[in-house]
């Protein structure tokens, strides 16, 4: 179980997850200090840790559109949070998955800020609601690239691969 | 069952006669680019050899572009030292389409890719940008990926794990009004997509407005595909395309012009007759929130913003220059122009268009992004509004989350730029 601690409505973009006066920071160990940065009360919960691992922001339509900046997943994935969307933007659905985010897209769920969410294969239960809303899986073509751990891990072992023939 | 020029190219690519939507895909990649973060990209790409005993070296230099221009010239110190890291290593790796911070050559990554002829038509272009899609406009499957990605690519020299997308077949037709123009049919067809309706697909443009527009046009176009979510934008390759690559980005080698085939399947059709479209503008914060310049025709700005990878070529130039030369911009309001190359920019010195632009009261800013996503020169004040020929008006888009970002054509800034509230340039001189 989960609890639901962010909530955000359609379009929201990488500029609002990360916004750009600080992409000259770049590490993923330094990139969570600015996480929604200019949602002061939210940036400063996080880091004061206010928050579980695997806590959750539910998020509408195309989460995570505009700029390709790699950012945005990585200082989410530093709070260690997990981000069930109705949709999500190609670009940051790739970083996400490429970085090990963990990203759910669940085109139905309902979901409030303090609900507590059971993540199972198909579904998502809303266990404060009492109900269970379809998670659509992710491109086949990325699931490679999950069960490696990474984009880093999996293009490792590629590169070994092609490198010993 | 016939092909869209994205699944010929990808089946190029990857080694295949044919592809199908949905299709899993490891195209060969002909051409890298990145920006600022490389720098990322960098630590990435060394994370991967990490541990096995290999030497880090990039797949192939000579298909690896990079082009600073996200923080030109450096606005911090740990800008500087990120671009310093980035310059010693494409140094090492031996990174010849590396565009440094100089006046002579480079500027905007998305405008100097075409015009030093590295975009290519039939090319797998990936770009650590998403207004990569911009590439399209030279007939290349130009995509935008992060920065692990990116490194990902420079490892193994090929885009793995791609999905053949489905395409969305734009058809744009009639005679653009005089004050109307590409930028224009962007955002109408943003609004009418929205900002989601190209999520995962291809725009491929077709259409005797396409035909007739010139590649710089056709970049506009595909540069804000990606504002409908789109993977691309493309325009297959034309004798325009042969005509710009050729006069323009002194191209000599053979062009592989891909077409799409007369029985291609498309996920749908669009037709659009822009001869009675008039002006248009994306509203505070989304790029899908467009209107008739009529709709919000009086709206008091602050900031002025003309250029950028959407709209600071030559063409976007002269129209801003032609409506203020001679005029003054209205006091309270500044202008800020960003040519998006210094090629343009001295081209457009020389035409004098830049000296009319100062007259009138512009500030001319060297080629660069920083001021359109508020990471360097021409933040907002709170309460403040800019009317931008730029791409995104995201909430806090130009630095500052208690502001307002309206997006436009060149000629809709300048004839603004003259009365100080947002007008309609087919009243203006």
């Amino acid at each position: 179980m989960a609890t639901v601690v962010y909530k955000v409505g359609d379009d929201v973009s990488t500029d609002a997850v990360y916004p750009g006066r600080f992409m000259a920071t770049v590490l993923p160990s330094e990139t969570p200090q600015f996480c929604f940065a200019d949602d002061k009360a939210f940036n400063t919960a996080l880091q004061q840790k206010a928050f579980a691992p695997g806590s959750v922001i539910v998020a509408g339509q195309n989460f995570g559109c505009g700029s390709s900046r790699e950012q945005a997943a990585s200082t989410i994935k530093g709070h260690g949070l997990v981000v069930i969307a109705r949709g999500f933007a190609r670009i940051f659905l790739q970083n996400s998955i490429n970085l090990g985010l963990r990203t759910v897209i669940c085109p139905a769920l309902e979901a409030e800020v303090g609900d507590e969410i059971a993540l199972a294969e198909a579904h998502v239960r809303n266990v404060t609601r009492g109900a269970d809303f379809p998670i659509v899986p992710l491109p086949a073509a990325r699931q490679a690239i999950i069960d490696a751990g990474g984009l880093i891990a999996y293009t490792r072992t590629r590169l070994v691969a092609a490198r010993a023939r | 069952m016939g092909m869209t020029v994205v699944q010929k190219i990808l089946a190029r690519a990857s080694g295949l006669a044919s592809v199908n939507v949905g299709d899993v895909v490891e195209p060969a990649v002909d051409m890298a680019m990145s920006h600022e973060n490389t720098a990322l990209v960098i630590n990435q790409f060394l994370e991967i050899f990490k541990g096995t005993g290999l030497e880090p070296r990039v797949w192939d230099p000579s298909k690896i572009a990079v082009i600073f221009d996200h923080r030109v010239p450096a606005e911090s110190a740990k800008t500087a030292t990120n671009q310093k890291k980035v310059r010693e290593f494409a140094g090492a790796q031996g990174i010849e389409k590396f565009h440094d911070v100089r006046g002579d050559a480079g500027g905007i990554c998305h405008q100097v890719m075409a015009e030093e002829g590295y975009d290519r038509p039939g090319a797998v272009i990936v770009g650590a940008d998403s207004h990569t899609t911009s590439h399209g406009a030279l007939g290349a499957f130009a995509f935008g990926v992060g920065a692990t990605e990116m490194a990902s690519v420079w490892a193994l020299g090929r885009a793995v794990n791609i999905q053949v997308p489905a395409t969305i077949k734009v058809v744009i037709t009639g005679r653009l009004h005089a004050a109307v123009t590409p930028k224009d049919v962007i955002l109408h067809l943003v609004g009418l997509l929205t900002a989601e309706g190209g999520n995962f697909k291809v725009i491929e443009f077709h259409g005797d407005a396409i035909a007739g527009m010139p590649t710089s046009g056709r970049l506009v176009l595909c540069n804000m595909s990606v504002e409908a979510g789109a993977t691309a934008g493309i325009v297959p390759a034309d004798a325009e395309t042969v005509r710009y690559l050729r006069e323009e980005a002194g191209v000599t080698d053979p062009l592989d012009l891909v077409q799409p085939d007369a029985d291609a399947v498309y996920d749908r059709v669009i037709e659009i007759d822009v001869s009675t479209l008039g002006p248009q503008i994306a509203c505070p914060h989304t790029v899908d929130n467009v209107k008739g310049v009529a709709a919000v025709a009086g709206t008091a700005v602050h900031q002025i913003v003309i250029g950028s990878c959407t709209n600071g070529r030559l063409d976007d130039l002269e129209e801003a220059a032609r409506r203020l030369k001679g005029r003054k911009i209205a006091k309270g309001v500044r202008m800020l122009v960003f040519p998006a190359s210094w090629k343009i920019y001295k081209e457009a010195m020389t035409r004098g268009y830049l000296g009319d632009l100062m007259e009138a009261g512009a500030v001319i800013m060297n080629p660069g992004c920083g001021c359109c996503l508020g990471v360097h020169e021409g933040a907002l004040g709170d309460g403040e509004t800019a009317l931008s020929t730029t791409n995104r008006n995201f909430h806090g888009r130009m630095g500052n989350p208690n502001s307002d970002v309206y997006l436009c054509s060149p000629a809709v800034a300048a004839a603004s730029a003259i009365s100080g509230v947002i007008t309609d340039p087919r009243k203006e001189g």
